[in-house]
């Protein structure tokens, strides 16, 4: 049996392409390693009764577009927005954040009534910026060095998108894109809480500071999402982050796609230039038409193809594409509700994010922990309890707690973590939150600990990095993975990529798979007879 | 009644190359200085008793070639004592790295590999350099559409990029925004090379090797002449002098001493300057060539401007993060054998300058700065009374508004003999007097804003059209008559006399 379509890992991204090119009629195989199929968009029982998002663990960025071509609701998916958040300070009190622009306005003029007018003119500036490049996420970026024809008429849409934009917008756009957070927010705000509050997003997977030039692009890209039409809203799926990707597995077998999970893929079968399957780990052959790698790009043309196949140019910058990890993961399972001293019971917060990074310069010093090659020793965390909105993720009156970390280096101080690294990172982590919960430390059940190597081992990605590479302009539109490379093609005839490694990047937000099948089947549309595959799109 | 045709607030490099452009025009110039001499940044000056080192900018690096052909400047006396510097790349156990030739052309200290690769590095980004070059010549192009000619500039040089070749032309923009330390480990093994390139990337700038839009910088600072520095006959004042010579002999007044309080406002218009003894003078044309922030939120006031561009006047970034040490020494410091008329940069590698930039952030004093090292005596007489010594550092990185200041210059000048003795071991025992100068006493002295020697960040967000807003980027102000010439705008400082010179092409097309 040859299929039209061979995809390696079944990651959000692949069962999106899988999804597409089954429902264009094309005979689809997706193999993963694991034996559970969602990549880092897992709910995983890992400890009995308790649901862990224990990878992504909210979702945002996931394209609307596809849920509604992939029937995701119709194959279970419900989307829960949450209500906001906390920072803690280390002096007791607290910065709320609403999703109501409002309440959040008046919480900020607690803190500083100058924020507060500041915040109208922010978020009307960061909304003109995301509806800028949120066109730019479902397109195939054009090649500046090409003079075919749909790449000339790409780059002419994204100079008329630019130069549709008055003199003074372009040039705000220029400087936004090439700023740090810290200098884009000193602009606005005075208060060093509003700040550290608003700059989280610019870090969340990054190795960069907020200080560092480029990071407030990162914040963009986390604010480009939408949940029920809400730009920047967040939410959690309800069952866990698996919900998603169950829902795309089913969408995609509904449309007559295989899954074989539970075997790794041995290397990719090219013969004459040209990709004809998948070998597995045992030697089970899969062959198809086309091969797609939702593997991130070194781990597909380093590990997975034999570099002979490869011109020598192509393999260098796959080999200096940045995957550099900077984040890690505490998934614990918890006997009762925890209980922050600065928040109110039951307060509204807890049904959002929390934060103990009061100021960026805070944040920034954990920055410097990782280019040193050390875990952050005062790390930001992103701490949600997914159970004050979703209680079926554990039994009745406990709680799931996850918490995202920033900064894990993909190695320390030059070494492979051991596993005594990654207990003090955890054990760093959790001293943390005692300190703003006293009596935390007394509800753990269980509790996981992820740094990059975790990741890396479990979920494939290169280094841990959860993007699939740095979120850099260097790393971005028609430079990502590498520039010529850009538009899901390799340089191997038939062998395809459409992992988070290329435009527009991580995050579950699916963008890359439907791209990535996007221009299969508009090169498969010549002599087959796929002419309705394009209407699906 | 008018007392001129243009006045020029700030005798400069910049102030200087404008004012003998436009005298050149047939205008009649004022030029005002508020300091005693005229030259800016660049300055030599006696510390001590004897010893005299260049006050600022130690070398010449990107002197446009307009300014000193338009000028003549080397028949009003300007001369080399070194062309071509040679540089060394300082190692503690004495095993320096020697890159001779503009950046680096010769480095036969490197392991075979690095060679090639650093050969294969050295020309790509020559390369690029050389494409954006001509920027540096123009006022910076307008993004808009309908923007004419502006247009075609950018298309033309889009073109050039192209030209490249299709490859490179990738490159091009996969690196343009990148930062010099990825590049740098990609390409290269050797840490003594990789160290003194990710130092000459962010000297003088406020970000490390591994913040992002670092590399361009580099590609700024090897548009001139290709990365050949030099060292002037006297030390930069030098330059000063003959600037000041060519000026007059173009027929500029000059002024020193004249600290200018306040721009003239007449109607809408600029109409002149009131000094600070409260002397006004009067020009239809006012031509700033100090910092802009100054210029707009001092001199000028919020209400002679729009409420939106005077505030965002205020968000001009101009930190500083060098520090000047000065050094009298009694005897001939030995840099582990390393050529004393070389130029010398202890930055071991991409990580120390990387941690020097770590503490600034924190407006505190790095445990290990970088530096670059000139012994201006050993370029030539009269620098330091016979067999002593004087020493010139550019140290990096200094905070530029440390809690106390006092305590904070104590530190850093510590922190820098202790990298010196440690590179030239017995330095300390030399010293017959020390000066440090922090980014808050450069701003002092040189009414650099934040020690800022580009009188506002060269970083990518405010650079040519940008740069220092853009509604101001092409040398104009939206307070008509009044005009900008400073290291403040396009293309930034560095003693290039560009800024000046542009800014005098375009008044001069402007109003012809």
């Amino acid at each position: 049996m040859i299929y039209d379509a061979v995809i390696i890992g079944a990651g959000h991204n692949g069962l999106v392409t899988g999804a597409y090119l089954a429902r264009a009629g094309m005979k689809v195989c997706i193999v993963e390693k694991n034996d559970w199929i969602g990549g880092a968009a897992v709910s995983r029982e890992l400890y009995p009764g308790f649901t862990y998002s224990n990878c992504s663990y909210v979702s945002s960025l996931f394209r609307p577009e596809i849920m509604r071509d992939l029937e995701l609701p119709k194959h279970g998916l419900q989307i829960l927005p949450y209500e906001g958040g906390a920072v803690l300070t280390r002096d007791g009190g607290y910065l709320a954040m609403f999703r109501d622009h409002d309440a959040n306005r008046r919480e900020f003029a607690r803190h500083s009534p100058r924020d507060a007018e500041a915040y109208d003119r922010y978020s009307r500036d960061i909304l003109r910026h995301c509806r800028f490049i949120r066109p730019l996420l479902m397109r195939t970026p054009p090649d500046p060095s090409s003079f075919r024809p749909r790449d000339l008429s790409e780059l002419a849409f994204l100079g008329r998108q630019m130069f549709d934009l008055s003199e003074t917008r372009i040039y705000e756009m220029i400087r936004f894109w090439t700023m740090s957070i810290s200098d884009y927010l000193d602009e606005y705000f005075e208060n060093p809480v509003i700040k550290a509050y608003l700059a989280v997003s610019a870090i969340i997977g990054t190795a960069l500071g907020p200080m560092s030039p480029g990071s407030a692009y990162v914040l963009l890209h986390h604010y480009m999402g939408d949940v029920d039409g809400n730009v920047g809203a967040w939410g959690f799926a309800r069952g866990g982050m698996g919900s998603i990707s169950r829902a795309l597995g089913a969408s995609f077998a509904a449309a007559g796609g295989e899954i074989r999970a539970g075997k790794g893929v041995e290397r990719i079968l090219v013969a004459g230039g040209q990709a004809k399957g998948v070998v597995l780990e045992g030697g089970d052959e899969v062959l198809g038409h086309r091969v797609i790698s939702n593997m991130d790009v070194k781990r597909t043309f380093l590990k997975h193809v034999d570099e002979a196949q490869l011109p020598a140019g192509f393999v260098k910058k796959v080999r200096n594409f940045k995957t550099r990890g900077s984040s890690g993961k505490l998934n614990i399972a918890l006997d009762a509700a925890p209980r922050f001293t600065a928040l109110p019971d039951g307060a509204p917060m807890y049904r959002g994010d929390l934060h103990f990074t009061d100021s960026i310069e805070r944040m920034e010093r954990a920055y410097d922990d990782w280019k040193s090659g050390r875990f952050s020793r005062d790390p930001f965390q992103d701490v949600m309890i997914p159970t004050m909105i979703d209680p079926t993720m554990t039994p009745p009156g406990k709680h799931f707690m996850s918490c995202f970390v920033q900064y894990a280096p993909p190695r320390i101080a030059g070494a492979e973590w051991t596993d005594a690294d990654r207990d003090a990172f955890g054990q760093t982590c959790i001293n943390q939150i005692e300190t703003y919960a006293p009596g935390f430390k007394d509800l753990i059940l269980h509790m996981e600990v992820r740094t990059p190597r975790e990741l890396e081992a479990e979920v494939g990605l290169t280094e841990g990095n959860i993007f699939q590479g740095e979120l850099t302009f260097d790393q971005l539109l028609f430079n990502r993975p590498v520039p010529g490379y850009a538009q899901y093609r390799s340089p191997i005839k038939d062998l395809w990529m459409c992992g988070s490694s290329t435009h527009p990047g991580g995050g579950v937000m699916g963008a890359p798979g439907r791209n990535a099948a996007a221009e299969v089947l508009r090169e498969a549309r010549l002599g087959s007879d796929m002419s309705d595959a394009y209407a699906v799109l | 009644m008018p007392s001129c045709d243009a006045i020029i607030i700030g005798g400069g490099t910049n102030g200087l190359a404008c004012a003998a452009r436009l005298a050149a025009s047939g205008r009649r110039v004022t030029v005002l200085e508020a300091a005693p001499a005229m030259g800016g940044g660049a300055s030599t000056v006696e510390f001590a008793p004897g010893y005299r080192v260049s006050g600022l900018a130690h070398l010449v690096l990107n002197l446009d070639p307009r300014v000193v052909q338009g000028m003549d400047l080397a028949r009003h006396g300007l001369g080399y004592a070194t062309t071509n510097l040679a540089t060394t790349a300082l190692s503690a156990t004495g095993d320096h790295l020697r890159l001779d030739g503009p950046f680096g052309a010769h480095a036969p200290g490197l392991s075979e590999a690095d060679r090639a690769a650093w050969a294969a590095l050295r020309s790509r980004l020559l390369a690029f350099a050389r494409v954006l070059a001509p920027f540096n010549a123009m006022a910076p192009p307008r993004i808009a559409r309908r923007a004419g000619n502006d247009t075609l500039r950018l298309a033309k040089l889009g073109l050039g990029v192209r030209a490249l070749g299709k490859e490179e032309f990738r490159e091009f923009l996969r690196m343009i925004l990148i930062n010099v330390a990825d590049v740098l480990e990609d390409d290269l093994t050797d840490d003594r090379l990789r160290g003194a390139l990710a130092f000459d990337a962010t000297l003088g700038a406020w970000l490390g090797p591994r913040s992002p839009n670092s590399l361009i910088l580099l590609l700024n600072r090897l548009a001139g002449a290709q990365g050949a520095l030099a060292v002037p006959q006297g030390g930069m004042g030098a330059v000063a002098g003959a600037m000041t010579r060519a000026a007059t002999a173009a027929g500029v007044a000059l002024r020193c001493g004249a600290k200018v309080a306040r721009v003239l406002v007449t109607g809408d218009a600029a109409s002149g300057v009131m000094l600070d003894t409260g002397e006004e003078l009067h020009a239809p044309l006012v031509i700033s060539a100090i910092n802009p922030r100054v210029t707009f939120q001092r001199l000028v006031g919020p209400q002679h401007l729009d409420a939106g561009f005077f505030t965002r006047t205020g968000h001009i970034r101009s930190r500083g993060g060098a520090a000047k040490l000065h050094l009298a020494l009694k005897g001939l410091p030995d840099f582990r054998g390393a050529d004393p008329t070389t130029r010398l940069v202890i930055a071991p590698s991409v990580g120390v300058v990387e941690n020097a930039f770590n503490a600034v952030k924190y407006a505190e004093v790095p445990d290990a700065p970088v530096m670059e090292v000139i012994l201006p005596s050993a370029h030539g007489t009269g620098m330091a009374p016979d067999g002593c010594h004087s020493l010139s550092a550019i140290v990096q990185f200094a905070p530029h508004a440390p809690e106390n200041p006092d305590a904070a210059r104590a530190q850093m000048l510590e922190a820098a003999l202790r990298q010196l003795e440690a590179h030239a071991p017995g330095l300390r025992g030399l010293i017959l007097h020390a000066e440090l100068l922090m980014p808050y006493d450069i701003a002092a002295k040189f009414g650099m804003e934040g020690g800022n020697w580009h009188h506002g960040e060269l970083a990518v967000e405010q650079m040519l059209f940008l740069r220092p807003l853009p509604e101001a980027a092409q040398y104009a102000t939206p307070l008509p008559g009044l005009w900008l010439a400073g290291a403040g705008s396009h293309p930034g400082g560095g003693i290039s006399g560009a800024a000046g010179w542009n800014a005098a092409d375009r008044i001069i097309k402007v109003l012809k």
